[in-house]
């Protein structure tokens, strides 16, 4: 039986959204459609989109659904970068270096293909994004911003961001600010977003919707140039909507915020379970975030980062698979090699510490159980690592 | 057992894993990759090292019913097979890529992770045969399909590392027994092409990539007694052998076409002959080890009267992947810790250059093998 430790990744669909999905699914007709069987799909898409913006304390029409996270994240950047920059005065885009790829390259991509300037604003060493550095980049570029954009939590260490103080001092300059919130939805309170927060993005399958779901939030008086032309059907977007995935999505938001502050204390106390054994019993590992700092109230409830220096991240994920664990490394990877993560780069660990990371998030099927064989495996699972890694470095075989 | 079994995405190595499961032995697949930039999709012969090989891995994997993984060995083979492979050229020899990579990738880094990872040994679709005498002794022979066979690029390895390895395919009689297999297992593989030329190099061309790694510097072509007879615009691009590309503007005086003899990058020198200047009676090389028991363990030659010597005995050698076998008498000489493996061919012998792997067998058995060091020339320089 495997424990599924990897929430951030994607969490379970619980059966009450599967039902919900499922009978979403059964509904005729294409929302868009002026017939009565249009008209009843759309109720059910308005039904559901009022649902979702209820979670966020925003009204529907500022709620645009997308087809998932990555899509909301590409509409807010861009769309935001677009309609700033018209006039072509304001190219400078402030963000930090450990805001998750779905930003990072959208960004990449606006320096390579649309002129728009990268200006970096540090982080510290638990990854949170240094306000007084916002604040001197935002005089130092003063009307050349475009816009900001950062996180609400970061995805890898599980750093909660200061989103309400970076809000005032775009506001305070009239500089948007896009929050990518994939993370932080559903795990920690958004609402009232604060006045500054133009744009926000949030994904339907790390709260138990379906995958290919997400939404962005674009307040009133904000405008996006969309990504996506076609026929018009929502604010910045768009394409037939999905009215069963918009449902699902809301069944799921709702189910996550009826009990935040129940789930929130559930997996908190169970991440402090982890994180004491791991400080008793794995004194090689290395904790990371807000978590090792103690500031537990600027934590993710339900995120566990750590390092082990001198291991490499693949060799515990194997490890901890074959022991019945399904865990990260925290970063993306594609074709499966992993890079070093520019998360902990950016907070100043080195390439071959973070070699060695290791993401734990919880869910709230999660048991102290759970938390107690995961505590007991992992002591066995780092020695090997540990093993593995100075022979990888140092093979003796064929020299 | 416990095993990795290392899967590139190719037909090859699917059976092999898919026979290792057969056996008995628990089978976990492991993808290696070895390219910090994989291509998104194979081009041409190279059946490795993009993100669409790994996929098929992972497919033949998932076919397989075992756990598949991707190990991120780049920045190793970036050193010691790419950048051996570079500066293997910029000293004027002529490597063999594929058993640097066996040597010091496949069964050895990889090993080594996977043995304190907990795993017992390593399995690939190579095509040789690991044979164990009474004693418990392992020996390396020749493959089944003699087209096929592949045991001269796993000529490197040691006892220590044929301990740890496991060769399915070794004694299967043909390639296509193996793609039929593949087919009837349902891998999606079965009829992906051989892979062959090196998997670093995209698009086959060698000379220019090895152009664009080592800045190319114009200098002297020049014959056997060191008479200038032509200029080059870099001396690491030739090989000993090529005969096209040398643009001399004068004809040889006897009017015969003139090949590479020698690359000098010391000097930056080029040296040409006749083609049968090319011929070596002997080769010899300090770096050598033994494919298991050495041959006096294995009772083909006695010990020398030094230490470390070995006396002469009959062989045959083989210098390239798919070059035949040749009758040879090879021994163990040399001053002190300078020891060299020494082989002496019984009829002249073409195409060989430093840098390329001699393998020594006996009848099937891989006995050793050294990276050639030096030669001697089978025709006197003033010919």
């Amino acid at each position: 039986m495997t424990v599924y430790l990897d929430h951030a990744a994607t969490s379970p669909m619980p059966p009450s959204v599967r039902a919900a999905f499922a009978d979403a699914l059964a509904v005729v007709g294409n929302p868009s459609s002026i017939h009565s069987a249009g008209q009843g799909a759309r109720a059910v898409l308005d039904d559901a989109r009022a649902r979702i913006a209820a979670t966020l304390g925003v009204d529907a029409v500022e709620l645009t659904l997308t087809g998932g996270g990555t899509e909301a994240v590409n509409t807010g950047v861009k769309g935001l970068y677009w309609r700033r920059q018209r006039d072509g005065a304001r190219p400078v885009i402030l963000m930090t270096a450990a805001e998750h790829h779905a930003t990072l390259d959208a960004v990449d991509w606006l320096v390579a293909h649309a002129t728009a300037e990268l200006v970096t604003i540090p982080v510290d060493p638990a990854g949170r994004m240094r306000i007084t550095a916002l604040e001197e980049s935002l005089v130092a570029h003063g009307d050349r911003v475009a816009l900001v954009t950062m996180l609400a939590a970061n995805n890898e260490v599980g750093t909660l961001q200061p989103v309400a103080d970076a809000a005032r001092l775009a506001a305070a300059r009239g500089v948007p600010l896009h929050v990518d919130a994939i993370a932080a939805y559903g795990q920690v309170p958004l609402a009232p977003l604060p006045a500054g927060v133009s744009a926000l993005s949030i994904s339907a399958h790390k709260v138990g919707g379906p995958v290919g779901v997400g939404a962005l939030v674009i307040r009133r008086g904000v405008d996006v140039e969309p990504l996506l032309h076609g026929g018009g059907q929502q604010r910045g977007r768009a394409g037939t909507m999905d009215a069963a995935g918009a449902v699902a999505f809301a069944i799921a938001a709702e189910e996550a915020h009826a009990s935040l502050a129940e789930r929130a204390a559930h997996k908190a106390s169970l991440r402090d379970r982890l994180a004491a054994g791991i400080r008793s019993r794995v004194p090689e590992a290395v904790l990371s975030g807000a978590l090792a700092e103690g500031a537990l109230e600027e934590a993710l409830p339900g995120t566990v980062h750590l390092r082990v220096p001198g291991a490499e991240g693949d060799s515990l994920l194997f490890l901890l698979d074959q022991a019945g664990f399904a865990v990260s490394t925290g970063s993306a990877c594609q074709a499966g090699v992993p890079e070093p993560s520019h998360v902990l780069l950016a907070m100043g660990v080195s390439a071959s510490d973070a070699r060695g990371a290791l993401r734990m998030t919880l869910g709230p099927e999660t048991t102290a159980d759970d938390i107690d064989a995961l505590v007991a495996a992992l002591p066995a699972a780092v020695e090997r690592a540990l093993a593995a890694g100075l022979a990888a470095r140092t093979p003796r075989l064929g020299r | 057992m416990r095993v990795l079994a290392a899967m590139s995405g190719g037909v090859d190595s699917a059976v092999a894993a898919a026979r290792a499961v057969d056996a008995g032995h628990e089978v976990v697949g492991v993808h290696l990759a070895l390219s910090r930039m994989p291509g998104t999709l194979r081009t041409g012969s190279r059946g490795c090292c993009t993100i669409e090989d790994s996929l098929d891995a992972r497919r033949a994997a998932e076919k397989l019913g075992i756990p598949f993984y991707v190990w991120d060995f780049s920045e190793r083979f970036a050193d010691d097979v790419v950048g051996d492979f570079i500066d293997e050229y910029a000293a004027g020899r002529t490597p063999n890529p594929c058993m640097r990579c066996n040597e010091r990738i496949k069964f050895a880094a990889v090993l080594e992770k996977a043995l304190a990872l907990g795993f017992d040994a390593v399995v690939t679709g190579h095509y040789a045969h690991i044979v164990t005498d009474e004693h418990g002794n392992r020996e390396l022979h020749r493959a089944g399909d003699e087209a096929k066979d592949q045991s001269y690029v796993l000529g490197v390895l040691t006892s220590e590392q044929l301990a740890h390895a496991m060769f399915p395919l070794g004694t299967t009689p043909s390639k296509a027994e193996v793609r039929a297999e593949a087919a009837a297992r349902g891998l999606s593989v079965a009829q992906k092409p051989d892979s062959h030329d090196i998997c670093f190099i995209p698009d086959g061309d060698t000379r220019a990539w090895l152009g664009e790694r080592i800045p190319p510097r114009e200098g002297l072509i020049v014959d056997r007694d060191g008479a200038p007879v032509g200029e080059h615009d870099g001396a690491t691009s030739f090989t000993v052998g090529q005969r096209r590309g040398l643009n001399l503007g004068r004809p040889a005086p006897d009017g015969r076409p003139r090949f590479v003899l020698e690359v000098r990058p010391k000097d930056n020198t080029v040296v040409v002959g006749p083609k049968e200047a090319l011929a070596i009676r002997e080769l010899a090389g300090a770096r050598f080890t033994w494919a298991g028991l050495d041959p006096v363990a294995s009772g083909i030659a006695a010990a020398g009267d030094a230490v470390g010597h070995v006396t002469e005995f009959a062989c045959e050698v083989q210098v390239r992947a798919h070059a035949d076998p040749v009758p040879a008498t090879a021994s163990v000489t040399g001053e002190g810790d300078a020891l060299e493996l020494v082989v002496r061919v019984d009829e002249p012998l073409m195409g060989v250059a430093p840098g390329q792997t001699a393998v020594i067998y006996v009848g099937t058995r891989v006995l050793g093998q050294c990276t050639i060091d030096r030669t001697v020339s089978a025709v006197p320089v003033s010919a």
